[in-house]
């Protein structure tokens, strides 16, 4: 096995005496997604801010490529190669592709103090990417980005970050807010980011998002690694369960046979 | 909707392929609707004041010079609007810069220019204290602002009767300032080029300049921007500080033309300004918007101004026709946006 990109050992958090991580290990490796599953306040997001630089852990340790490490902030992570894409806030709607492609790090020409925006240059190397990911209707870089599918601008988000040079992407539940056809779009482009040999932090409420994208498995309940195992080894029931925090899925669906009978019963009084 | 929107897209795909000049690719422009109104209002005042003169060149005079100094204010005001804030404390600092100017000036004997480089910097820390404001505590600008203008406002009339027991007092200008600020080719005065130049300068930071970016990214989502690593806090001061020094600069310029310093004058660049940046097809909510469109909205703004007065009728009129126009233009802004975000 190559060395992780990104290690977290025995990483504690705790928010003014309340735990929010207890003891949690993760590794990455170049060319895997790791998916982290949970449910709504299991420590996912505290994970992926101590990943990302905005928090330092309580105690525990970063590696980043096999040096402990301390992030000074996210401009810090980001400068290092760690990328954050969250759900939505990738890209600017109103602005063209172009510029929302090199926010933050646009070309520039001519001379200071007259250092102007390189608007065609952007523009053709935006294109050019885009295409690379495999989005092909979009012919003029001065094209709002808000005319494109949900999916479309969350490729473009990640694709940008592939660009300028991130080594891990964390991709903040990126296909909760599409629909089956654009997530799918998603989905074929983080495989494509891990060919890549970009290691991907995954995370996702949709267990079948969660199977066909990802290598490795790590469950968080409570602020606890409560699982972890390798694609394959758990059937998506399995993972449903263990995403609602271990509860029985069939206990649920046990729950919906139940009202179902109760509605077929109630059916004919109402008409009657 | 969906034939909608693939059509919506597909006249981006024509516009790459017939080229720039495009209809469609026009009608994106967030200054198509003021090109629009500016075109119909200025035909509309031609042809009901037949002969009256509004067409002559001291008519165009006349409504250039009206939006000239509103413009110099609204520029400023209307890419901070783009970068997400509002700056109600415009007004005030022009009438409290005239007033100071006069009062250096004219009581303390302060050579001119060191008081017009004061008056310039007393606009800049207004700006800066705004912004400073805004961007720690979070509060809206609107409210912000809107505090800062009765302090500069009230501020100014008190220490203006306090020195010299008058809120309107005499300003006696040096040639050399006067050419610059005063001056007049028959009916058209300097602040028209100084309008025409501001303009210029703000539409060439927004197009052309990575700051320009940034003042979009700031407006249009500020957490994709932080994201990004644009410093959307820094945008918003220097923005701040911006319309600050383009309102004092106004002041300057009212007081060397009207030679005389007034706290009270100003106050109607408030509403004004923001009208005429809306109506220039800036969105109230911020990220979309451009210099050349708020340069039209403010020529629209002269021209009913000025093109009523030239009818005959009541310029009572003018308000309404400025309502109706404010409503069209914010009507027709959200179209365009929901046209822009929904076009899959």
């Amino acid at each position: 096995m190559t060395e992780p990109l990104i290690e977290l050992r025995n990483v504690s958090k705790h928010f003014a005496g309340v735990k929010a991580l207890t003891d949690v290990s993760i590794a990455v490796h170049p060319g895997e997604v790791v998916c982290l599953l949970g449910d709504n306040g299991a420590g996912k997001s505290t994970l992926i801010k101590i990943l990302s630089g905005f928090h330092p852990p309580s105690s525990g340790s970063i590696y980043l490529d096999g040096q402990e490490t301390r992030f000074a902030d996210p401009r810090d992570a980001r400068s290092r190669g760690i990328a954050t894409v969250h759900q939505e806030v990738g890209t600017i709607p109103l602005m063209s592709v172009g510029r929302n492609f090199f926010l933050g790090a646009e070309l520039k020409k001519g001379r200071p103090p007259f250092r102007w925006l390189d608007t065609e240059r952007c523009n053709s190397i935006a294109l050019e990417q885009i295409r690379k990911f495999g989005i092909t209707r979009v012919r003029d870089g001065d094209q709002l980005v808000g005319t494109l599918s949900g999916g479309e601008r969350q490729v473009i988000a990640i694709g940008r970050a592939m660009y300028f040079g991130a080594k891990v992407l964390i991709l903040d539940e990126p296909t909760s807010a599409l629909g089956v056809k654009e997530a799918s779009t998603v989905l074929r482009f983080i495989n494509h980011a891990k060919n890549q040999g970009v290691g991907v932090v995954f995370i996702t409420h949709n267990a079948h998002h969660a199977m066909s994208a990802g290598d490795y498995f790590v469950v968080l309940i409570q602020g606890q690694v409560a699982a972890r195992f390798r694609r394959g080894e758990k059937s998506s029931v399995e993972v449903l369960s263990l995403m609602a925090g271990g509860e029985q899925i069939e206990d649920v669906a046990g729950e919906f046979a139940h009202l179902g009978k109760n509605d077929a019963a109630a059916r004919p009084a109402t008409q009657g | 909707m969906a034939s909608v929107v693939d059509s919506a897209a597909q006249g981006v795909h024509d516009t790459s392929a017939r080229g720039r000049w495009s209809l469609k690719g026009m009608a994106r422009r967030p200054e198509f609707g003021a090109v629009v109104a500016t075109v119909l209002v200025y035909l509309f005042f031609a042809v009901t004041t037949q002969g009256a003169g509004f067409v002559s060149i001291d008519g165009t005079a006349g409504w250039l010079d009206t939006a000239a100094e509103l413009g110099i204010i609204a520029i400023p005001v209307g890419i901070l609007m783009i970068a997400g804030e509002f700056d109600l404390s415009v007004g005030s600092i022009v009438g409290a810069s005239a007033v100071f100017l006069a009062i250096g000036t004219t009581v303390f004997n302060v050579p001119f220019w060191l008081m017009i480089a004061i008056v310039l910097l007393g606009g800049a820390c207004v700006g800066l204290i705004n912004g400073i404001i805004t961007v720690r505590t979070g509060l809206p600008s609107f409210i912000v602002t809107l505090a800062a203008s009765f302090c500069v406002s009230g501020g100014a009339t008190g220490l203006a009767r306090l020195l010299t027991n008058t809120t309107n007092i005499s300003v006696n200008p040096p040639p050399d300032v006067h050419l610059l600020f005063g001056s007049a080719w028959g009916q058209a005065n300097v602040s028209i080029l100084w309008w025409i130049a501001v303009t210029a300068a703000a539409g060439l930071v927004l197009s052309r300049t990575a700051f320009g970016n940034w003042i979009y990214a700031t407006g249009g989502d500020p957490v994709a921007a932080r994201g990004a690593g644009v410093p959307t806090n820094l945008v918003k001061v220097v923005l701040f500080i911006a319309t600050g020094v383009a309102a004092a600069f106004v002041g300057v310029i009212q007081g060397v033309e009207y030679h005389s310093g007034n706290a009270t004058a100003g106050l109607g660049y408030v509403f004004q300004s923001i009208i005429v940046a809306v109506v220039g097809g800036v969105l109230l909510g911020g990220g979309y918007g451009s210099a050349f469109g708020v340069f039209l909205g403010t020529m629209i703004y002269g021209i009913i101004n000025v093109g009523i007065f030239y009818t005959g009728w009541s310029t009572d009129w003018v308000q309404l026709f400025l309502g109706v126009l404010l409503l069209c233009a914010v009507l027709a802004n959200s179209y365009f946006r929901r046209f822009a975000m929904s076009a899959r």
